[in-house]
């Protein structure tokens, strides 16, 4: 979701509000309903492990075809954010809505169900060490008992789209910490999910790898409409993700162009998240010019 | 968490796991090669060190008791002694505590680490059942090997007894068979059977819980590695108990 560049980024709110009003749009919301609905949302979540409260009071909604980078020190509840979203844990009160619906009390049958509308990228890839890559991919398509021939087609096609065809036949332990995370990538991504979760994709990663990674999320979201969450602490993701965009060129080429006098980017924003509490939820350039302390520490680095 | 209620939820985890897995095994999808799989590591891995275990076993029963037979010249009685105490007892509990050992201790390093590198997660991400997938075929294969390979045990317990007799004592070895067979009933053939699967069980169960509760990095694989071969060797211990002691009544056992 592109649009014309605004004047001032103050004025974020106003402009995506008469964005989301225009007659345009309002249309194809008449057309297409789902559209309308968010992908994710969370109403006052709460979430403690024993003592320790881990989220407390989240509310926050991804929309179709938007990206929000949640921001936040480690052991902050970002990670068990996403984990929220998929039903590996549930919440102690509060409600979460994929696509309209209630999994918040949802068993793990019922879940299985949503899980297929969902890619999940993991910390470490989290790939099956005793499957090879091209096992690892079209694992989800085994477990639905698809024909070997659209498997390979469909593997063929992530792996493609990660870069790494070569790598089809080699088992986890022989690629690079990068490239576990593109299997990663491509392995959630078999199905087309329109739902995507990344939990700290780059961590450990030297830059180029990791902007390899942060121009897949962010061709995710301009060529596929897919809405995301990209968990993160590393600064220069943010950049990426908030001041980049995908289009294909005349030779049908992906490239990757800075928001600037063209276009502005408004579907991504970040929520800064702190001791289980979200204290920013906006623009780039209104998360840089906070004058809030945490913010400035975290954005500085001391 | 006090001990009692931590004996408690563990006890209502490892039932509800066993049940998820049981039911897993009726509904689609089934995980035949992964079953198969399993089978050969529970059953062609571990039959080296089951029938080593199941052989010398017999031999000392042998080497330690022919004397004493021999000094109330009851030696016509001492392939009975071998093949009861291995059918009944020693063949079951020795081959639930090496299979523990080497297998029990492999599921949970597997599981645990698994859960660890977040591979549990991803899984259930990708909409697959852990239970499924994971923990029902490894306690079908343990139900379904562990006689097996209670009852090669046994044989080649049997067999090391024989040879001892023959090869230190001079006894006869047709008159040990003889023995032997006279001295082996059906309620022991039935009741050495019955006590291995509900061993596998036990094992399996404890072993994938373990595994699949692991927290805390490798050193929790590790712990968690350790907590389930001693677990699930003491429950396999006190279970014989009771289990005899069942199945004495209900088969109606002769002690003579």
């Amino acid at each position: 979701m592109l649009s014309p560049q605004k004047e001032e980024p103050a004025a974020a709110d106003e402009f995506i509000e008469a964005e989301q009003l225009a007659p345009t749009d309002l249309e194809d919301a008449v057309d297409n309903v789902e559209r309308v609905v968010p992908a994710i949302e969370f109403r006052d979540v709460h979430l403690s492990f024993e003592d320790k409260k881990i989220l407390n009071g989240i509310s926050f909604t991804v929309r179709r075809g938007e990206t929000k980078v949640i921001l936040g020190r480690s052991g902050g509840g970002k990670s068990t954010t996403i984990r929220l979203i998929l039903g590996l844990l549930k919440p102690d009160s509060g409600q979460i809505l994929i696509d309209g619906e209630d999994i918040t009390n949802y068993s793990e049958v019922e879940m299985m169900k949503v899980r297929a509308k969902i890619g999940m990228v993991f910390q470490e890839g989290a790939l099956f060490d005793s499957l090879s890559v091209y096992d690892n991919v079209a694992y989800r398509l085994h477990e639905q008992g698809i024909g070997e021939e659209e498997v390979e087609r469909e593997v063929r096609r992530m792996l493609k789209f990660v870069d790494l065809e070569d790598a089809i036949d080699k088992m986890p332990a022989e690629l690079s910490g990068g490239m576990r995370r593109r299997v990663g990538i491509a392995r959630a991504l078999v199905g087309d999910p329109q739902i995507v979760m990344f939990d700290e994709p780059t961590a450990g990663l030297d830059p180029p790898t990791a902007r390899t990674i942060c121009e897949l999320a962010i061709k995710l979201r301009d060529l596929e409409d897919v809405s995301s969450i990209f968990v993160t602490h590393e600064m220069k993701n943010l950049d990426y993700l908030c001041s980049e965009y995908a289009v294909v060129d005349e030779n049908g080429d992906v490239v990757f162009e800075l928001e600037g006098e063209k276009l502005c980017l408004i579907n991504t924003e970040i929520v800064m998240l702190k001791e289980g509490k979200i204290i920013f939820t906006g623009k780039d350039e209104e998360f840089y010019a906070s004058a809030d302390e945490y913010i400035l520490k975290f954005v500085r680095g001391k | 968490m006090n001990p009692l209620k931590k004996f408690l939820f563990e006890l209502q985890e490892i039932t509800n796991l066993i049940t998820a897995a049981l039911f897993g095994l009726v509904k689609s999808p089934r995980y035949f090669k992964e079953t198969i799989r399993q089978m050969d590591s529970v059953g062609v891995g571990s039959l080296p060190i089951v029938l080593l275990t199941g052989f010398f076993t017999g031999g000392v029963i042998i080497l330690q008791t022919f004397p004493t037979f021999q000094y109330y010249s009851i030696q016509d009685q001492v392939g009975k002694s071998v093949a009861t105490s291995l059918m009944r007892e020693l063949g079951p509990v020795l081959t639930a505590l090496m299979v523990s050992g080497r297998i029990g201790s492999a599921i949970a390093a597997e599981l645990g680490s698994m859960v660890v590198s977040q591979q549990i997660d991803a899984m259930r991400a990708l909409g697959t059942d852990p239970h499924r997938k994971l923990v029902a075929p490894r306690l079908l294969a343990l139900m379904l090997m562990l006689p097996l390979l209670t009852v090669a045990a046994d044989l080649f317990g049997i067999l090391g007894g024989g040879i001892v007799a023959t090869g230190i004592f001079n006894y006869d070895f047709n008159a040990y068979i003889t023995s032997v067979r006279y001295g082996i009933s059906t309620p022991d053939i039935i009741g050495g059977i019955i006590k291995p699967i509900v061993f596998g069980l036990i094992i399996g169960s404890i072993a994938c819980y373990k595994g699949l509760s692991t927290t805390g990095g490798t050193v929790g694989v590790g712990r968690s590695t350790t907590n389930s071969v001693v677990l699930a060797s003491i429950v396999v211990i006190i279970f014989d108990f009771f289990l005899s002691r069942a199945l004495n009544a209900i088969l109606d056992v002769k002690y003579i």
